[in-house]
């Protein structure tokens, strides 16, 4: 687990910081561009000039007379080419881009008209709509051959045409990045919404929207909001409708494990037109820690049903794919299904993943299951077929 | 104390359903129940009693199920409606891509002298049986002007390597011409296989041409069944797959079995040859009611009957095969099956509604003639021309899509609208034959009661559907089908 915000430990500024973002440069990444970019003072070095912002691991090393702010031990692993917000008194900061991360992820607000039981970004109803304005300023930064970003809330798509403008952007200034946005889908059913959509015209844009159920009342009680099926659903027609790359996301726990075929059967009879279809391991944060009696499922209870949902859906020729599985728990024919999807910040594995000889390949856990985990985790033992096994994988 | 709320408060508030269409059949005690595009439930006696009679209790474990299958609805849900749209819509998508299918009959003469054949001729008159080069010019010129974006070009006897430079003249002219019309142009040779030459493989390696053999089954079978000089039919076929197999690839050659009454009994040995030959799936098919079966009055329910027996060993037997690791496949079932499944119409021409002739495949004969169907080509050959459409030197393409010939039986065939079909639980994973329903009872609907048809397909339905929901093991080998 790395953390990903904290407060300075101690910073000195002429005046308030009148930008929110900044790219962090060294000596290795001088150039000279200065707009926007904060220089990071490293042990000995002497800090470059002309820069309106420096961090500093060490307060002793702080320039002097230069606007600066000093990271604390738990932010320190930051490195050029990262992007750090910092409040406008340089008290709290943020890091926003890892750029040795392969999956970053930006939140664009807190809001959010779904208050799913297991949420692990509990919604929170107040105006935020600095972050979607800290996301254009981090994609400015951004180098264009960034190979891809992610966009998450809340909802995201509360901001209407303000989002639709920043995948423009996206677009534009970030040409190779594959954009990932995760929605609820509702507003899609507006099919002017879902035409603005296609017409940002990336071809690496998807949009993931999640299902829990194959009819209103389960999907409506998982995300807390009456309609919210039937909105969904006709959203990702329409955006079938536009050929606009959707994902559908299942988030599996104790309420909608024993529906997972009925899911299964129908997406792959009534949405076989998404791109793919991603069933996902819960994590243990957020609400799904709240309401740990209601959403909680040992894996290895729903064996036989995830089985049979990827079996009805791959079979139909469904991408599919499973998310956030420890490969012991799971049927070894869906070995190939499975994706190492957790990132990078927030995997941990068990003592027992120690003798596994598929542990690399494995997905791990989430930091997160130290509150909760299958008590049947199993190191696997290497023999022949486990070896033909993994290399399906 | 939670700020959630509890699972209850999502339901329906009251029980005012709304039903969609649907349409049921009674299965030993239980019923099938149909949404309007073939999805389906089995319900108790008493369940559906109370889903038609719309007295289904708010907190019924029904409810979901049914909602799910768009069965029913409450006021104000708009998805179902907009989704069963959709699935219908993409069922009917292929009718915007009528031609496929285009048959070049490009000779009558053939070497065998099969008794179920009434088309081919022993002959070595080319003139008179052989299609010309100006005949296959504006077949070919018919066949592009077919909207659909993949065209497939059959070549059909007699036996058509008798003609084989007129293939080779037909295949080259098709490319050149795709050069502008970029479609999806492929070609099959329908054979014997039995004057296959290492040159003509060459060819068809070369133009990427797929052959379709006849393969009855074992030797003394496939014998009997077609006979030619020397009796070596069954010899010749067996070669010639393993050649094309080695030549083009294993996928390249697929096989069909005629069925006769000398096959039924005999489906395990049937099954057991196309294992053999490395061939990958079999169709059990129907006996034909066409020429020789129809003049001999040798089809008769009874017939039906025991075809049924024959499919049903075949099929149980193929199951076990999957079971033990060895995939094969049924065409017959895959195809109802993916009618069963899907949203997809694998556009199969005997079971698919509106029919297939015409707009699904169409025959241009050796002479010229133009035939809805190749059932309907030998239906002429006996005598009867209702299925003959016009003939390609003197009719332009406009008037024979629109022909009546055409537009008759496919109107009045369509199963949808057909009585007893429209309101049949099956109709979806059937389809409309107006050719066998005319050849067995004079007319394109026919009566179902007395149609064989029905018959035969309505207990491959249910033998299917029971599979499906009682067998784990069938369940998953289906979906294998399915997926093809």
């Amino acid at each position: 687990m790395i953390s990903l915000r904290g407060r300075s430990a101690a910073f000195e500024l002429e005046a308030p910081l009148t930008r929110a973002v900044w790219m962090l440069v060294d000596r290795d990444t001088l150039t000279p561009q200065r707009r926007g970019r904060a220089f990071l003072v490293k042990d000995d070095e002497k800090p470059a000039d002309g820069f309106d912002l420096y961090f500093v691991t060490d307060p002793e090393r702080a320039p002097t007379g230069k606007p600066w702010i000093a990271l604390p031990p738990l932010l320190r692993y930051v490195s050029a080419g990262d992007v750090v917000s910092a409040s406008e008194t340089g008290e709290y900061l943020r890091v926003l881009w890892r750029h040795k991360n392969p999956a970053n992820s930006v939140l664009l607000t807190e809001r959010c008209d779904h208050y799913c039981l297991m949420c692990s970004q509990p919604p929170k109803e107040r105006e935020d709509d600095w972050l979607l304005e800290n996301a254009r300023e981090l994609i400015r930064l951004l180098p264009s051959s960034t190979p891809g970003i992610g966009f998450t809330g809340g909802e995201p798509t509360i901001y209407g045409d303000r989002l639709i403008n920043l995948l423009r952007l996206c677009r534009n200034v970030l040409p190779e990045a594959d954009v990932h946005v995760l929605s609820n889908g509702r507003r899609f059913a507006h099919f002017g919404f879902a035409s603005a959509w296609a017409n940002v015209g990336n071809p690496r844009m998807m949009v993931g929207i999640p299902i829990y159920g194959a009819e209103p009342t389960l999907h409506d009680y998982v995300v807390q909001a009456e309609g919210a099926f039937d909105e969904t659903v006709r959203g990702i027609v329409n955006l079938g409708e536009v050929r606009a790359r959707t994902e559908i996301r299942v988030v599996i726990h104790r309420q909608t494990a024993p529906a997972l075929p009925e899911i299964a059967e129908f997406i792959a009879r009534n949405l076989p037109f998404v791109e793919q279809v991603a069933l996902m391991g819960l994590e243990m944060i957020g609400f799904a820690r709240a309401n740990m009696d209601e959403v909680w499922i040992d894996p290895v209870e729903y064996r036989a049903e995830l089985a049979e949902a990827v079996s009805l859906l791959a079979r139909r020729g469904v991408k599919t794919m499973i998310y956030n599985h420890q490969l012991c728990l799971i049927d070894r024919q869906l070995w190939p299904f499975a994706v190492r999807s957790i990132s990078d910040w927030k995997n941990e594995y068990h003592p027992e993943c120690a003798r596994c000889s598929v542990v690399e390949r494995c997905g791990g856990f989430f930091f997160s299951a130290k509150y909760r985990h299958s008590d049947h985790i199993t190191a696997i033992q290497s023999d022949a077929s486990t070896k033909r096994d993994v290399l399906q994988v | 104390m939670s700020r959630f709320r509890q699972l209850e408060d999502f339901r329906p508030q009251t029980a005012g359903w709304e039903l969609l269409p649907f349409r049921f059949e009674r299965l030993n005690g239980r019923v099938l129940v149909t949404n309007m595009v073939g999805e389906h439930v089995m319900l108790a006696a008493e369940q559906f009693e109370a889903f038609a009679e719309k007295r289904l209790p708010v907190d019924s474990p029904l409810v979901r199920r049914l909602r799910a299958k768009h069965l029913i609805r409450q006021p104000g849900d708009r998805s179902p409606s907009t989704l069963l749209a959709l699935k219908a819509r993409t069922r009917y998508r292929r009718l915007a891509e009528s031609t496929g299918l285009h048959i070049f009959v490009v000779s009558l003469r053939c070497e065998h002298s099969c008794p179920y054949c009434q088309v081919s001729r022993q002959s070595g008159d080319t003139e008179r049986y052989d299609m010309s080069p100006e005949t296959a010019e504006r077949g070919l010129g018919m066949a592009f002007r077919s909207p659909s974006s993949a065209i497939k070009i059959e070549f059909q006897g007699g036996e058509p390597l008798l003609n084989f430079g007129l293939i080779e003249e037909i295949v080259r002219r098709a490319e050149r011409r795709n050069c502008d019309e970029r479609r999806n142009l492929g070609f099959v040779i329908a054979t014997n296989l039995a004057l296959l030459t290492d040159e003509m493989l060459e060819f068809c390696a070369r133009h990427d041409i797929n052959i379709s053999t006849s393969l009855d089954g074992p030797a003394d079978l496939h014998n009997k069944n077609r006979p030619r000089p020397g009796r070596d039919s069954w010899e010749l076929a067996v070669k010639g797959i393993r050649r094309v197999r080695e030549a083009l690839g294993v996928d390249r050659v697929s096989a069909l079995m005629t069925t006769t009454k000398a096959s039924l009994g005999r489906v395990r040995e049937i099954v057991d040859c196309y294992l053999e030959q490395g061939l990958r799936g079999i169709f059990l098919r129907p006996l034909s009611p066409y020429g020789f079966a129809i003049k001999t009055k040798s089809y008769s329910a009874y017939d039906a009957e025991r075809w049924l027996d024959f499919y049903r060993e075949g099929l149980a037997y193929i199951l076990d095969l999957n079971r033990r690791g060895v995939p094969m496949t049924e065409y017959l079932s895959a195809v109802i099956l993916k009618k069963m499944l899907t949203n997809r119409e694998p556009g199969y021409v005997d079971l698919t509604s509106p029919a297939g002739i015409g707009i699904g495949a169409i025959v241009y004969n050796y002479d010229g003639s133009v035939y809805a169907s190749d059932e309907g080509r030998m239906l002429a050959e006996m005598g009867d021309e209702t299925f003959r459409l016009g003939h390609l030197a003197t009719d332009s393409y406009e008037e024979i899509m629109t022909s009546e010939a055409l537009l008759a039986p496919l109107e009045e065939s369509f199963a949808p609208s057909a009585p007893m079909c429209s309101d049949c639980a099956f109709e979806p994973f059937c389809g409309s034959d107006p050719v066998y329903h005319y050849a067995t009872s004079g007319d394109f609907l026919g009566r179902k009661p007395e149609s064989d048809f029905c018959r035969r397909n309505t207990a491959v339905f249910k033998h299917l559907l029971g599979l499906y929901e009682s067998d784990p093991s069938a369940r998953s080998t289906f979906l294998n089908w399915v997926g093809r």
